[in-house]
This record gives structure tokens, C-alpha cells and sequence, in this order.
């Protein structure tokens, strides 16, 4: 079998979700990581966020960080392309749908709406994005202030970035709801899609499916909750750059 | 139980063949028995429609035993009715109550195009099993049974697989009409036995390549299939397909 069968294949074409959705799991695990670096401020109140921006800064120092970030767009943009291609060539096995729906019988709704959950994360990644990838990575010269520690080097201060936009008088809190809207979608998108990933990897032995689903029921909580926590410690004032 | 009688509202998907357009169809049946299967109770509609010079509504059954896998009614949204590990066919009356309405639909997927009525064409499950559902053996004397040990818990495994009666359920739950379900138990019950071993890994390409071709969707793990089964196979069994497809594409260079 060639590779090109291999992944266009019906299953092949799964094997690509599992892959790039596990790949992208891996990512959250880094990200939520170095942004809980702003909760040092909650016990350290001299902190203002240095620890943070000392994170964010290593995470664009190095070129293997760098080809890195290439590597995760690459399978952020597969894992939206063959998601949406699949749903699309889905839907379309069934070109007469049925008069009575079996709505949620036999599985829950958010594992029947993949798409639409997958959806409304890409439209939080789109403002997510704009918000603090484009100011730290594309016009930091003008969005960005700058903040040197002990050594004396300058670097980014996106700490400060984080508290303009969600203790903005005009649109903090819209902003907050929306982040805390995007922890949602992307804990029900993770409920399904973690131990999914590694069903559809083959992985189908009792004991090793319920440590998949177990670890996804957890992972799925903890970690769009830290998430969450950012926009609203920094609302709050519970985190601060003061 | 005690037995009762019932009137009914029924809504029946009616179309004169593969082309027409195709409508939904009320009828009233009363003094329908609560002792009487599903099928019975189509049976005297049926009878009726004969006697007042109409086109009877037809429908696909055969052992109404609950294993051959031929009756196929999506009945108010569901796949067999209303009952867990359950056909159309062991469907019982005693399911409903006086005054119900029961919407009946035939199963709908692209791959399985509507015949008349009720009936659709299955035949794309029996391609997927030609194309290497089967082991190859050369005729002669039967083997002794005890020649080839068998662990129990595989054996018992590839039995529960084995009990896929073909009927398309899963199909025409899924939201995707995926025939993962139907096809993993298929490969399942070989890939579990010695017997399945010298075809396993190009069996598993070839059934997948023509599960593709018959139109049918990509599986996305809602387990909607599993929940109408009427033998209850499981979805772990799309896992293994997976596994077994995972290994083969990845050594095998033919298939």
C-alpha cells in the first residue's frame, strides 16, 4: 500500500486527526505550562508577572523553538482542513436525512458535534491569536513595551499585554467571557478527542482504554480550567503587573 | 403481562422504487394485539391494503428470529425500535401503548439506496465481505477441531464479533453512515483466529478500500452503532480494525 492510500484512506484519514489532535494535546501541555507562570504573582507579589515573561521570552529565543511554531501551525492547519473535509465528505453520505432525528440515543451530543465545537475553538484562536501571537511575533514594535530584569536585557513585556486587554475598561470583560466561552468549547472538544485519538490509534485493550478515558476526563477538566483562570485572575486583580 | 389491544397512527415512508421521490404515508390500524411482533402488525396493515385494492408496503424480513439481518425499520428515530439488542422483527406491540403514533423510515445512507418503500438495497456490506471477509482454504477432509488450539477468551472474542448479522443498523445510526461497526466485526473475528492469520493483513486493506468505494462515511467515535446493535458488538472492535489497518499499511507494500 502506497502512503498516499495509506492517508486518504477513510481510516488513513482519521489516523491524520488522532496524530495532529494528539500533537496539539502535547502543545496545550507546554502552553498551559509557561502561562501559569502568571499565577507566581499569587505568591509572590513582587513577581508582576516576570516569571511569565521570562517564559514567553525563551519560547521565541531559540531557532528549534521557532521551527517548532512552524510545525505546530502546520498541524493546527491540518488538523482544521482534514476536520472540516471530513465533517463536509461525512455529511454527504447522507444526502436524504432522516424525518425523526435520533438526537442524543446512544452518544452524548458533544461527541456528534466535533465540527461545530472545533468551529467555535477556531474562531477563539482567531481573536487568541490577534490578541498576543501577532503583537509578540509580527508588530511588537508597536504593541509591545519592552521590561528588562536583573541582567539588564531587554525583552517583551506581553505580561503587561495580557492585563491591557482583559482589564480594558471597554472590552475587558467581553474579552474575558469569550476566552472563558473558548475554555468550553475546547473541554468538550477534548472530552471526546483525547481518548477518541487513541481509540481510533488502535488502541482497544480494556484496561489501556479506561487510563485513555480516565486521563481525558481529567485532562479535559484541568486543563481548559487553568485556561480559564488566566482571563479571570487577571480581571479580577488577583493577578497583577503592580 | 397482561394482554391489551391498541389503535395506532402510523407514519410509513412510501416510494414506488429506487427513482421516485418518495413521501410519508398516515395510517390508522386499530384492534392491533399487544402479543403481535412489529412485523405482524405490518402484516394485517398489509393484508388490509390488499383487500381495498392498494399497493401493500413493503418491507425486508425473513427468519423473524432475530438473526438473519434482514428486517431494517428506523422506527421514531431509532434503528429496530425502541428495545436494546433488539430487531425490528423481536420488536413486540407491548412496546406501545393505545394512541401512539410510530414514524417508520427505511434505513438512510447514500450506500444503501432505497429500494420501495421500506426495503434498501444492502448488497454494498456483501462486497465488503467479497472482498476478503472469508479465509482461503483448499478443499479435502475436515481438520479435527482440536488440531488448532484456541485461546478461550479469543475464541470467545471472535464469537461475539462473529455474531454481526449484517443488518446495517450501525449504518444507519451513525451520523457519518459509517460501516465501521459492521466492518471491524467482520475483521475482528478472523484477525482473532489462526485460521485468519495468512490473509490478515491484506484482508483488512481490501475490505477498508472497498468499504471507501461503497460511499460510506469516515468513523468519528460517537458510538450511536454500538447503542442499536442488535448484537451488541462492540466498539472496541473498531479499534482493533484499526490497529490491524495501522500495522498492514504501514508493511505491507501490496493491497
Amino acid at each position: 500500500m502506497k502512503w498516499s492510500e495509506f492517508f486518504t484512506s477513510s481510516v488513513g484519514k482519521k489516523f491524520v486527526m488522532a496524530f495532529t489532535g494528539l500533537f496539539l494535546i502535547s502543545f496545550l501541555i507546554v502552553h498551559v505550562g509557561i502561562n501559569a507562570c502568571i499565577f507566581a504573582d499569587l505568591v509572590d507579589d513582587t513577581d508582576n508577572g516576570e516569571m511569565f515573561n521570562k517564559a514567553a521570552h525563551f519560547m521565541g529565543s531559540s531557532y528549534l523553538i521557532r521551527i517548532m511554531e512552524i510545525g505546530l501551525f502546520v498541524g493546527i492547519i491540518a488538523h482544521i482542513v482534514q476536520g472540516y473535509m471530513l465533517e463536509f465528505q461525512n455529511r454527504a453520505r447522507r444526502k436524504q436525512g432522516y424525518a425523526v432525528s435520533m438526537g442524543s440515543q446512544g452518544s452524548a451530543w458533544y461527541k456528534k458535534s466535533m465540527g461545530l465545537l472545533g468551529t467555535l475553538i477556531l474562531l477563539f484562536l482567531i481573536i487568541h491569536i490577534s490578541h498576543f501571537w501577532v503583537p509578540s511575533r509580527i508588530t511588537y514594535a508597536e504593541t509591545l513595551s519592552e521590561v528588562s530584569y536583573y541582567n539588564g536585557k531587554p525583552m517583551h513585556d506581553v505580561f503587561s499585554k495580557m492585563v491591557e486587554v482583559f482589564k480594558s475598561p471597554t472590552w475587558g470583560l467581553v474579552w474575558v467571557i469569550l476566552y472563558i466561552l473558548g475554555c468550553f468549547s475546547l473541554a468538550w472538544h477534548l472530552l471526546h478527542g483525547f481518548q477518541s485519538s487513541f481509540r481510533t490509534l488502535g488502541v482497544h485493550n480494556k484496561k489501556w482504554v479506561g487510563v485513555v478515558k480516565g486521563l481525558g476526563v481529567a485532562f479535559s477538566i484541568i486543563v481548559p480550567l487553568i485556561f480559564a483562570l488566566m482571563p479571570v485572575s487577571i480581571y479580577f486583580g488577583w493577578v497583577t503587573n503592580n | 403481562m397482561e394482554h391489551y389491544t391498541m389503535n395506532l397512527t402510523l407514519k410509513v415512508w412510501r416510494q414506488k422504487n429506487s427513482s421516485d421521490k418518495g413521501k410519508f404515508e398516515t395510517y390508522q390500524v386499530s384492534d392491533i394485539s399487544s402479543e403481535m411482533s412489529f412485523l405482524e402488525m405490518f402484516d394485517v396493515l398489509n393484508e388490509r391494503l390488499i383487500k381495498e385494492g392498494k399497493e401493500p408496503i413493503a418491507f425486508d424480513h425473513d427468519c423473524r428470529e432475530g438473526i438473519c439481518g434482514m428486517c431494517s425499520m428506523y422506527i421514531n428515530g431509532r434503528p429496530h425500535g425502541p428495545w436494546q439488542a433488539n430487531t425490528t422483527c423481536q420488536l413486540h406491540m407491548r412496546a406501545y401503548k393505545d394512541g401512539d403514533t410510530i414514524v417508520v423510515e427505511p434505513w438512510r445512507a447514500n450506500a444503501f439506496p432505497v429500494i420501495k418503500d421500506l426495503v434498501v438495497d444492502r448488497r454494498a456490506f456483501d462486497n465488503i465481505v467479497q472482498a476478503g471477509g472469508f479465509i482461503s482454504v483448499n478443499t479435502g477432509n475436515a481438520v479435527d477441531a482440536n488440531a488448532m488450539p484456541i485461546e478461550k477468551d479469543k475464541a470467545d472474542a471472535a464469537f461475539a464479533a462473529a455474531a454481526c448479522i449484517g443488518c446495517g443498523a450501525c449504518v444507519a445510526a451513525c451520523k457519518n453512515s459509517s460501516a465501521m461497526l459492521f466492518l471491524s466485526a467482520k475483521v475482528s473475528h478472523l484477525a482473532l483466529l489462526p485460521q485468519g492469520e495468512p490473509e490478515r493483513k491484506s484482508r483488512v486493506l481490501k475490505m477498508v478500500q472497498q468499504m471507501d468505494k461503497e460511499g460510506f462515511g469516515a468513523c468519528t467515535f460517537t458510538e450511536a452503532c454500538e447503542a442499536v446493535c442488535p448484537k451488541e458488538i462492540s466498539v472496541t472492535n473498531i479499534s482493533r480494525l484499526n490497529k490491524e489497518y495501522l500495522v498492514a499499511g504501514l508493511t505491507e507494500d501490496k493491497g
